[in-house]
């Protein structure tokens, strides 16, 4: 019994330290996006953002709008709906990254702002980048969920 | 005998492919499809229009966007999202195979575009009528 009780403990340590692993990534500002209908739905109209980048309330508000998304309907059918939220879930913004109240736009976050404050308020406005919204323009491989700080190029 | 069998296998190979893309329709069944419900709904049903579908796609709808707004104009070409800037492959079957090939995904983008253009859902016709025009674009 007892020794039964120590495996599944030993057990519970290899999961823990798995997700410890999977956070170390995400502390490297790398957040790759691993469901493919979220790749495929998000990405169809534009770079599919990582969930990793906003809490899980911010998703549920996102989910909830899509009829409405940002003016645009990007309605789903409710098999796709429960499998995007499922994925938002248990890959959202935890600790200081999910700090905040519940938004609809990244740019709103405090971790999003906290990480943008060195920016003169111009920067969004110019020609090669015209928005918040638009990380490749400064982080090239934002499409594979990769917004290492060593990789910005702000264009001019 | 040996004409025979190879035109045996070359059947059992167009099968086999068809089979294959079990998901997989032509832009013409597509049509077809649409065109039953047209009938359906209205005997007096006299046929689609690629006319009367490409001043349609051209045209904005009361809101601030048309088809063309994100397709352009002449749909074999690549578009551009009115919003994101997102690239869209070109919506025209001649210029891309993909497209009306799959009545799920034709559906789900007709709610959602025509939401956007005309507020409204579109009628059976005005999509039989775009998906007509589209048909008779060349590259």
């Amino acid at each position: 019994m007892t020794g039964a009780t120590k495996y599944m403990s030993r057990i519970v340590v290899a999961l823990l330290l798995s997700g410890v692993a999977t956070g170390v990534t995400a502390g490297g500002h790398s957040y790759a996006v691993s469901n493919e209908k979220w790749v495929s739905e998000c990405g169809a109209c534009h770079l599919p953002y990582s969930p990793q980048l906003m809490s899980a309330e911010s998703w549920r508000a996102v989910m909830k709008g899509l009829e409405r998304h940002f003016g645009v309907d990007a309605s789903v059918d409710a098999a796709t709906a429960r499998e995007l939220q499922a994925f938002a879930d248990s890959h959202s913004a935890s600790g200081k990254r999910a700090a905040g109240p519940a938004t609809l736009r990244m740019s709103e976050t405090r971790w999003f702002q906290h990480k943008h404050d060195e920016l003169p308020a111009g920067v969004w406005k110019r020609p090669a980048i015209k928005s918040a919204s638009n990380c490749a323009a400064c982080h090239p491989q934002a499409d594979r969920g990769i917004y290492n700080e060593h990789n910005v190029r702000v264009p001019r | 005998m040996r004409a025979t069998r190879g035109r045996a296998l070359f059947l059992a190979t167009v099968l086999a492919l068809g089979v294959g893309q079990a998901a997989g329709a032509t832009p013409a069944e597509i049509l077809a499809g649409l065109e039953r419900s047209a009938r359906a709904s209205d005997p007096a049903f006299a046929g689609f229009s690629a006319e009367r579908g490409a001043v349609f796609f051209k045209s904005t709808h009361g809101q601030e966007w048309s088809c063309s707004s994100c397709h352009t104009d002449h749909p074999a070409a690549s578009g551009r999202h009115a919003k994101t800037a997102k690239p869209i492959a070109p919506l025209a079957p001649a210029a891309n195979p993909q497209r009306f090939t799959d009545a799920a995904r034709v559906d789900k983008w007709f709610k959602r575009n025509c939401n956007d253009v005309l507020g409204r859902a579109c009628t059976v016709r005005e999509q039989g009528d775009v998906l007509a025009f589209l048909m008779t674009v060349r590259p």
